[in-house]
């Protein structure tokens, strides 16, 4: 992946802007901001970004590529669709910093200790594998993801709302045993396999 | 009233013993009522809500939307797709949008399909519950059906987000949607009508990843619901519920406040007002018992 | 003229009937109104109420017509008599309309409505049939001075429409500053791309008409006369002059780009490769759509910085204080000079707001931003040599940040000057009779008031720019173009097509001796007694139009083609020696004194309101409209303009014992309102002097109070009357009451 990264920058040299537009999910978005910041003021976590929106976008045209995409800025985003709604310039801003996620987790530059980049990862690998979200086994593996000593803490701090789940039918153990799946697994997967590989080679084939 | 049939994406957390497994409780009592067929999109996979982009690029996260589009188009072709959770409803149609504004996404999406042996045309209505309710049945209909009116009763409308944003319930602001608050109304219940966070953000998937975060706004969503007087909070929304209702000990314990407010979905609070049972209103899926509520289905 | 003959007609419709004893109305004009005929209809704005009057007219020799019933502002085509003088008793929104309909108040509202016939009485009684003015214009040719974009639009609408023109160009060549431009911002969609400018199509256009005349290096001398008859001594740099004859000017002179030797700061003057915008303009002509070269070592530019807002928008000395409007635009456009040749080519914009106004303004900046040229909120600090090219250091605004980054040039988006001749306010005017040619003049006016137009702001030339563009305060002369505002292309070729229209016009109206606007087709104008005058130039000095000359003796020359009909000289006059015919001291006064003012122990105050008929007049009605009321002691007298009132009116109604005292008028400053630009200002000096006379009767000062009323105001004119009806009751009846 670090080689991925290398290739790129290689290839767009320091032309940052460019490097987003061919690469990020709607990122030939971003030239079009006018910097308003009607987004970072929408934003419910804008206070815990350290760029928000609004900073991204200028940083990009700045030209600040491993400042923006080692930020855990854009895994902040709780997909409230507020900035969408609201922004004058009609940018797709929470798929913009999706892709921006995205798109960073690919070249190895996300941070590795983010915890909702874990999570993303975990619910990812959770549903890809029988094509329906096993939430026991979600949960188990959230709690886990920093290790067993912290996940016996965290499982410990979720008890009671475990027990509440399970009080109220809204949770079974019998999850952990196999649970709830798509029935043609094997044409699942191999949609998702060619889809993954359809996208690299576009990506690869991008901007050149 | 004729019967209006639907195909059905229930969507993960409505399954057996999942996290809303009550809200397919209580849709199902409400559509029976209502005279509304959902059938259920066969083999139907998880649409990656909008938590999925880590993992998942934007092509392989689009195939997953556009299996359950073809797979409805095969099974029920003059069906609209109706969904109950909002983020199902919202990544499948924005799957639908985007395919449909990019042709090279759409043959891509097609040759990925077609491992699956299956072909998009990507040309249906995709709705949520609420849009049915509202667009197909009505607000007058849904309330001739009332026979207990939820009199005294004074309910929050917590919209949330994705059932309200990017897309939203046609003619409604995405500052101020009404529809919920008119629901409330029609079931003979009072609506906060300043509810000010009737739109906020709860933190989403975040709520697992961010719990301290998230749980800061899920507190004030419920504070604001006690400001205005509401006896329990109503929500069109899985996650929504989910995070307003089962967290509401450990904000206790991290700000000393002493919230049990109820949270009910809106299907719930329509099936109690049709006189059905407890069980049948999925009351018995409250983690925060909805006591009002109760005591009225047991009239 | 003969006898006069008055004719009061009492409308019964819309309600009067009902809520007025009309018999008692019908006998009140004819008992104290002394009119000769009096009668009663039941729709009197019909074809056949208006044929009654017109019957009168015609066979009884009626030749002042009083009509009661709704206001003046209203059925103006049905009651439009010719030949005879109209005064209109406003009982419908002045009366009913204002007034609850109950039982009880029923006498008061009477009385009110009794009190509206007298004064239309006594204003016929004091008013006579205007004549049109004796000086009237027959010349049609229009002078343009300028020969930019604007002024060639002007010409070539003007001779479209069939008016010869003269362009009067400083400079050797038309075309103006659109004429040292490379491209121009598109003017109409797709709004994506730089396009040619409108020079050479505008001067094929000029060349071929033979309607217009072209005078090239060439200025104007002296400029005399009044619309219709204005002269001008068109003066070349050979010493040579010759007089033409004009009905209109136009003035479109334009704006001279910010001298940007002012910036050191900035780098300029310090290093070659930091130029302005008509520099940049250069270089791309001399590029011709190749590679932009910079100006030191010839380096084909890799990298272009753009600052905004260069020595504009700030206090700082000898900066411009104000936004001139185009320069966001123009940077999109030279950063489009390089991005559309070489798209590799990095072009940032440092920019504090950006602002691109006009149609294609915000499609034209989203181009720019698809052409992926770098938009940055950036405050510059300083340019500096730089090891490859300067270096520009600045604060990003929203990162945060200080910045350093040096380009192989830097272009300073300097702002525009308006060429607006000499400041009258500051240059001392010649003596009456000494009048000399000044070379800073644009225009050199032999008017009294000075030389050229007036400034309002930042040295534009002052033409209201939403309720009369293009008018300026010298009638017949119209201003266009970036001399009256800052202004891109598209917005002076519009501009130009106005004043070209305004120009028309007057040119019209001066054939049969009218006034020219507001007052478009007003017939009156302003007649001096000279034997009563004193000298005191008081009219001279306030006419905010210079309307008025001096003769040697210092006594006032009336051009009366160039008066507005505002007023503002008989406010002035302190002996009353100015009146137009339908509009003086006495009939206003005698409306004053024809009021009923009741005994002082009716406690039934009067409460006289002056009212500008232009904002605070409309404001009324509209109240009234919609039902809003006020206290039935008040009555409205429409006045022309504040500026028209004459203290003599205040004096007259506190001696008669009126109790309150209001005058409505339009905002008066810099941000005026005011339809005649100083009239409702100088009332509100007059009446500042009010307060003295208020003394020697011993009487409370709160008893006169003048207000600023804006045409929306229609809850807030009402209430005011009503406060001084409140005030009066707390301080008590005047004790002037005879």
């Amino acid at each position: 992946m670090s080689n991925y990264n290398q290739e790129m920058i290689d290839k767009y040299r320091g032309n940052f802007l460019k490097e987003v537009q061919d690469n990020v999910e709607e990122g030939d978005w971003v030239k079009m901001c006018m910097q308003c910041g009607v987004c970072s003021g929408s934003c419910p976590l804008g206070p815990h970004w350290d760029h928000p929106p609004q900073e991204i976008f200028m940083m990009i045209r700045a030209g600040k590529r491993e400042e923006v995409l080692e930020s855990t800025s854009m895994w902040m985003c709780t997909s409230c669709y507020n900035c969408i709604a609201r922004c004058p310039r009609g940018l797709p801003i929470t798929h913009i910093m999706h892709g921006l996620a995205t798109y960073s987790k690919r070249l190895g530059l996300a941070p590795q200790q983010q915890p909702t980049a874990k999570f993303a990862q975990l619910f990812w690998d959770n549903l890809t594998k029988k094509g329906r979200v096993n939430e026991l086994k979600l949960g188990l593996s959230l709690y886990f993801m920093n290790g067993i000593g912290e996940g016996i803490k965290t499982s410990l701090k979720m008890k009671d709302i475990g027990l509440n789940m399970l009080k109220t039918k809204r949770m079974s153990p019998m999850e952990y045993f196999g649970g709830h799946s798509c029935k043609d697994t094997k044409g699942f997967q191999a949609m998702l396999k060619k889809a993954q590989e359809l996208e690299e080679a576009r990506i690869g084939k991008s901007g050149s | 009233m004729a019967k209006h049939s639907y195909s059905f994406y229930p969507g993960c957390s409505s399954q057996k013993a999942a996290s809303s497994s009550n809200y397919q409780v209580s849709v199902d009592t409400m559509c029976q009522e209502l005279d509304i067929e959902l059938n259920e999109i066969p083999d139907w996979n998880c649409c990656s809500a909008s938590i999925g982009y880590a993992g998942g690029g934007e092509l392989p996260r689009l195939a997953l939307s556009a299996r359950n589009i073809a797979l409805s188009e095969q099974a029920h072709g003059d069906q609209d797709i109706v969904a109950t959770c909002a983020a199902c409803w919202l990544a499948t149609r924005e799957t639908q949008e985007r395919l449909n504004e990019d042709s090279e996404l759409m043959a891509e999406t097609n040759t990925a399909l077609a491992e699956a042996g299956l072909k998009l045309k990507n040309d249906k209505k995709i709705r949520h519950m609420v849009e049915v309710l509202i667009e197909d049945i009505g607000y007058e209909e849904l309330g001739k059906h009332v026979k207990k009116p939820l009199e005294g009763l004074k309910i929050a409308g917590y919209v949330g987000c994705q059932t309200n944003r990017p897309f939203g319930i046609a003619g409604e602001s995405f500052e101020n949607p009404k529809y919920l608050d008119k629901m409330i109304e029609t079931v003979g219940a009072e609506a906060c009508d300043n509810y000010e966070k009737k739109v906020s953000c709860c933190g989403g998937a975040l709520a697992f990843s961010e719990p301290e975060k998230s749980q800061a706004l899920i507190k004030d969503i419920i504070e604001s619901a006690y400001d205005n007087g509401a006896d329990m909070i109503v929500t069109p929304c899985p996650v929504c519920q989910m995070n307003t209702e089962v967290y509401q000990d450990q904000i206790n314990a991290t700000y000393g406040t002493k919230f049990k407010m109820p949270v009910v979905y809106y299907s719930t609070l329509l099936s109690v007002a049709y006189g059905k049972s407890a069980k049948e209103a999925a009351l018995d899926g409250q983690i925060i018992k909805a006591k009002q509520l109760e005591d009225i289905a047991g009239k | 003229m003969a006898d006069m003959k008055i004719g009061a007609y009492i409308c019964k419709g819309c309600g009067l009937g009902e809520r007025l004893d009309c018999d008692e109305l019908a006998t009140i004009a004819q008992r104290d109104g002394k009119a000769q005929v009096v009668q009663q209809h039941d729709f009197l704005c019909s074809a056949e109420g208006v044929k009654m009057i017109q019957a009168d007219i015609d066979n009884e020799g009626i030749n002042r017509v009083v009509i009661g019933a709704c206001s003046r502002r209203a059925k103006t085509e049905a009651f439009n008599f010719q030949n005879v003088t109209i005064s209109r008793a406003n009982l419908r929104e002045g009366v009913i309309w204002i007034r609850p309909d109950e039982d009880d108040l029923r006498e008061t509202t009477q009385e009110m409505a009794a009190d509206y016939i007298r004064m239309g009485c006594a204003e016929a009684k004091h008013s006579t049939v205007p004549a049109s003015e004796q000086e009237k214009g027959s010349n049609d040719t229009i002078l343009v001075v300028g020969g930019g974009i604007t002024g060639m639009t002007a010409a070539i609408e003007a001779a479209k429409t069939g008016y010869p023109v003269h362009i009067v160009e400083k400079t050797g060549s038309l075309g103006g500053y659109a004429g040292k431009m490379w491209k121009d911002v598109p003017m109409h969609s797709p709004y994506t791309d730089p396009v040619d400018t409108p020079v050479t199509k505008l001067i094929a256009e000029v060349e071929a008409d033979s309607r217009i005349t072209v005078h090239l290096n060439a200025t104007i001398s002296k400029t005399s006369g009044a619309p219709g008859r204005f002269s001008a001594d068109i003066s070349t740099e050979s010493g040579a002059t010759t007089t033409e004859n004009f009905g209109a000017i136009i003035q479109a002179s334009g704006a001279t780009p910010y001298d940007a030797s002012q910036l050191p700061e900035l780098g300029y003057g310090k290093s070659k490769d930091v130029v302005d915008r008509v520099e940049l303009e250069q270089l791309a002509i001399a590029a011709n759509g190749g590679p932009i070269k910079r100006p030191s070592d010839g380096k084909e530019v890799k990298k272009v910085t753009f600052i905004q807002c260069a020595g504009q928008r700030s206090d700082k000395e000898g900066h411009l204080n104000y936004c001139s409007g185009d320069c966001c635009l123009t940077s999109i456009k030279q950063a489009m000079y390089f991005k559309d040749q070489n798209p590799d080519i990095e072009t940032e914009i440092l920019f504090d707001d950006l602002r691109t106004p006009g149609a294609p303004g915000e499609d034209f900046y989203r181009s720019g931003q698809d052409k992926l040229v770098t938009f940055r909120k950036g405050k510059v600090s300083e340019v500096v040599a730089g090891s490859n090219g300067p270096l520009v250091r600045f604060k990003d605004m929203i990162l945060d940040e200080d910045v350093e980054e040096e380009a192989d040039l830097v272009v300073l988006a300097t702002g525009m000057v308006a060429n607006s001749g000499v400041d009258i306010d500051a240059v001392p005017q010649n003596e009456p009779g000494e009048w000399e040619v000044s070379v800073d003049s644009i225009l050199n006016l032999n008017y009294r008031q000075g030389k050229d137009l007036p400034h309002l702001k930042y040295g534009f030339n002052d033409s209201h720019f939403i309720c009369f563009p293009y008018e300026t305060r010298r009638t017949g002369i119209y201003t266009c173009g970036p001399v009256r505002r800052p202004m891109d292309t598209q917005q002076a070729i519009d501009d130009a097509t106005g004043a070209t229209l305004k120009a028309i016009q007057e040119i019209e109206n001066a054939k049969v001796g009218r006034a020219a606007h507001p007052r478009s087709g007003d017939l009156s104008y302003p007649i001096f007694r000279k034997e009563g005058c004193t000298q005191c130039k008081r009219c001279t000095v306030e006419c905010p139009f210079g309307a008025i000359d001096e003769d040697e003796k210092r006594f006032p020359v009336f051009n009366e083609s160039r008066c507005r009909r505002c007023g503002t000289c008989m406010g002035a006059c302190p002996v009353r020696v100015i009146s137009f015919e339908n509009y003086s001291c006495d009939t206003v006064g005698q409306q004053i004194k024809n009021v009923d003012i009741p005994d002082e122990f009716d406690e039934k105050p009067r409460i006289l309101v002056l009212a500008c008929e232009n904002d605070a007049y409309p404001a009324l009605d509209m109240a009234a409209q919609q039902g809003v009321s006020y206290s039935q002691f008040a009555r409205i007298i429409p006045v022309r303009c504040l500026g028209s009132v004459n203290t003599i009116w205040v004096t007259d109604a506190l001696n008669s014992g009126y109790d309150g005292i209001i005058l409505m008028g339009c905002q008066k400053g810099d941000d005026y309102q005011c339809h005649f630009v100083k009239g409702s200002e100088m009332a509100n000096v007059r009446m500042s002097k009010v307060d003295d006379t208020l003394e020697t009767l011993s009487l409370e000062k709160e008893r006169v109070e003048t207000y600023e009323i804006a045409i929306t105001d229609i809850e807030r004119a009402p209430k005011l009357i009503n406060d001084m009806a409140e005030a009066v009751e707390k301080m008590g009846m005047s004790p002037f009451k005879f």
